[in-house]
């Protein structure tokens, strides 16, 4: 990894909403190829950090963020997503009343070169990556089919098969396991696993220590909108670092 | 495709809405139109059995279905527009003076249409810079425009009558085929170009996703506040045009023009099978259900029935579709 620039980079990003702190000072780096756990307690800060790289919310003043060594200026969702930013968000993201093929290429629908969009093709598309990539095969998930008849599950599925279909070279997971069956669950690490074979990055959070641990290689703690920690796995026991998430959570910092 | 889809029908695979599914709503909405359409040619057989009252349709009608169509993307994103009656008269009061002042049909075509689409624009404007419900600021500038048209006018009227006005009278609100009105023509291709516009653009994916959820739509990169600043813009060059076919159509500019348009349109609207809560919605639903409402105005008189009983019908058939179309709506999505 040395020698090679972050593919993206916060340089002392703070984020204030009205009266309430939420980041202070967050300086951030995920290299090429990299899957990065970020762990932290409810209200840490994590979501709000996703927000600010997925350019969602602006950082406060004096913040930066630097996308593969180039300082970003005017970051907005769409820049992001044209670089190659996808996120699969806790809330899902998803427009429940609209058909499956609008959620997946939600912001960024094909076009033909007049402009028009090429409907017949989203659909085809959302159909093959959905049973292909997914497995999906109830009768809910077909393109025309509204997300609202579909289950917790499935709903994700569309969620994480969107990232995937965009090739992105940063995908950031927040907390894409909650409310999954074990077996969705299962499709969802092995995504993140596919996503480290394919030589992409990837920032994964989740409550659950169990499933960050195995997946990722480098672990960052965030608390009360401060990193307070940083690990490669090689450097910690996965009962060390829960050791640690108490110590944590007690005293708010890390070191003893 | 058609045939693979059928084989994994059977076990359990992924299946495309039924029929009834996609296309219940319309068919309530159509249901409603020819149940309508029979009553009266039972009732006034006389006058539904002749073609003068179809080509009366297709003269008034228009009038409120150019702006009912347009107002349907708005509805969609969820909001709305009260203030489009009083666009209308400004715009084609801008008309009448650039006209009167230069001699220019163009420019003064050109600058109503221009008017109305900034009058538009300053709604939608209004509505996502401060973020007020457009219900409560488009009654404001409502207000606000029509008091710059009367006060421009001075509260009077314009002829419309000149020889030189002629041609685009003719263009406008001529008859061809069979007598049918011009407006009605404009009538159709406005819902062409707006159905094109909205189910084959990415501006009209925005449209259903901004209506649908808005924060979803955010987080995947799409700019709601412009989405709803077009739709406003696009309502108001609809409302500039309604108000110049409505004015040639009679020759003279009322300067209260528009008037008793506005529940006419929204009636239309949610008629139609747009839904009050945003996020779904059609124009060619709103195209019928905009003669719907046209048919049953000119219906009651032609039936026999007190004209005081318009209203009264009116309203039941109003208040019979949307319950209708609610039932089917729970029905579609479980």
């Amino acid at each position: 990894m040395a020698g090679q620039a972050p593919v993206i980079q916060l340089k002392n990003v703070s984020k204030t909403f009205g009266e309430v702190r939420s980041l202070s000072g967050v300086d951030l780096e995920i290299y090429p190829g990299e899957i990065v756990g970020l762990l932290g307690d409810n209200g840490a800060g994590k979501s709000t950090l996703v927000k600010i790289i997925m350019g969602f919310h602006k950082p406060d003043e004096g913040g930066e963020i630097w996308f593969k060594g180039e300082k970003i200026t005017e970051w907005s969702v769409e820049k992001a997503r044209d670089l190659g930013i996808e996120t699969i968000y806790q809330e899902r993201a998803l427009c429940e009343l609209q058909p499956i093929w609008r959620n997946m290429f939600m912001g960024r629908e094909i076009k033909n070169k007049y402009g028009k969009l090429d409907v017949a093709k989203m659909k085809s598309e959302a159909s093959r990556l959905m049973s292909e990539h997914m497995g999906f095969t109830s009768t809910a998930v077909h393109p025309d089919n509204s997300v609202l008849t579909m289950s917790g599950g499935e709903k994700q599925g569309v969620a994480i098969t969107r990232a995937l279909y965009f090739d992105a070279e940063l995908v950031i997971l927040d907390e894409p396991t909650v409310g999954l069956s074990l077996s969705e669950t299962k499709k969802t690490l092995d995504f993140i696993q596919s996503i480290k074979k394919s030589g992409r990055s990837a920032i994964f959070i989740d409550h659950n220590i169990f499933h960050i641990y195995p997946a990722v290689d480098r672990m960052v703690v965030l608390d009360r909108g401060k990193v307070v920690g940083n690990y490669k796995k090689s450097e910690i026991t996965i009962d060390e670092l829960i050791e640690s998430m108490y110590r944590v959570a007690r005293t708010g910092s890390i070191k003893e | 495709m058609a045939k693979s889809e059928e084989v994994k029908a059977k076990d359990n695979a992924a299946r495309p809405p039924s029929f009834w599914r996609r296309f219940g709503m319309q068919f309530g909405i159509w249901g409603v139109g020819i149940g309508i359409w029979l009553i009266f040619v039972f009732t006034a057989s006389e006058a539904f059995t002749s073609k003068d009252i179809y080509l009366a349709f297709a003269s008034s009608t228009p009038i409120f279905a150019l702006m009912a169509i347009p107002l349907t993307l708005i509805v969609i994103t969820g909001e709305i527009d009260l203030s489009f009656p009083s666009v209308m008269a400004l715009a084609t009061a801008s008309f009448t003076k650039i006209y009167s002042g230069t001699g220019n049909i163009w420019l003064g075509l050109a600058m109503a249409l221009f008017v109305g689409t900034m009058c538009g624009y300053f709604n939608g404007w209004l509505v996502t810079y401060f973020a007020i419900p457009s219900l409560v600021i488009t009654i404001g500038t409502g207000f606000l425009f029509r008091g710059i048209e009367l006060a421009w006018m001075n509260g009077s009227g314009v002829g419309l009558t000149d020889k030189e006005l002629a041609s685009v009278a003719n263009v406008l609100v001529g008859r061809s085929f069979f007598g049918i009105a011009n407006q009605f023509w404009w009538t159709v291709l406005a819902t062409i170009v707006l159905w094109f516009t909205l189910n084959r653009t990415k501006f009209g994916a925005h449209v259903f996703l901004t209506g649908d959820n808005k924060i979803s739509a955010q987080l995947m990169g799409v700019n709601v506040n412009k989405v709803k600043r077009r739709t406003f813009a696009i309502m108001g060059f609809f409302a500039a045009l309604a108000g110049l076919v409505a004015s040639f159509e009679v020759s003279y500019f009322w300067p209260t023009l528009g008037d008793g348009l506005l529940m006419n349109s929204i009636a239309s609207v949610f008629l139609g099978g747009t839904s009050v809560f945003g996020g779904i919605g059609t124009v060619t639903g709103t195209f019928v259900g905009a003669f719907i409402i046209g048919a049953i105005n000119a219906g009651i008189v032609a039936s026999g029935i007190n004209a005081f009983y318009t209203q009264v019908f009116f309203g039941l058939v109003i208040i019979i579709s949307v319950i209708m179309q609610a039932v089917i709506s729970k029905r579609i999505k479980r």
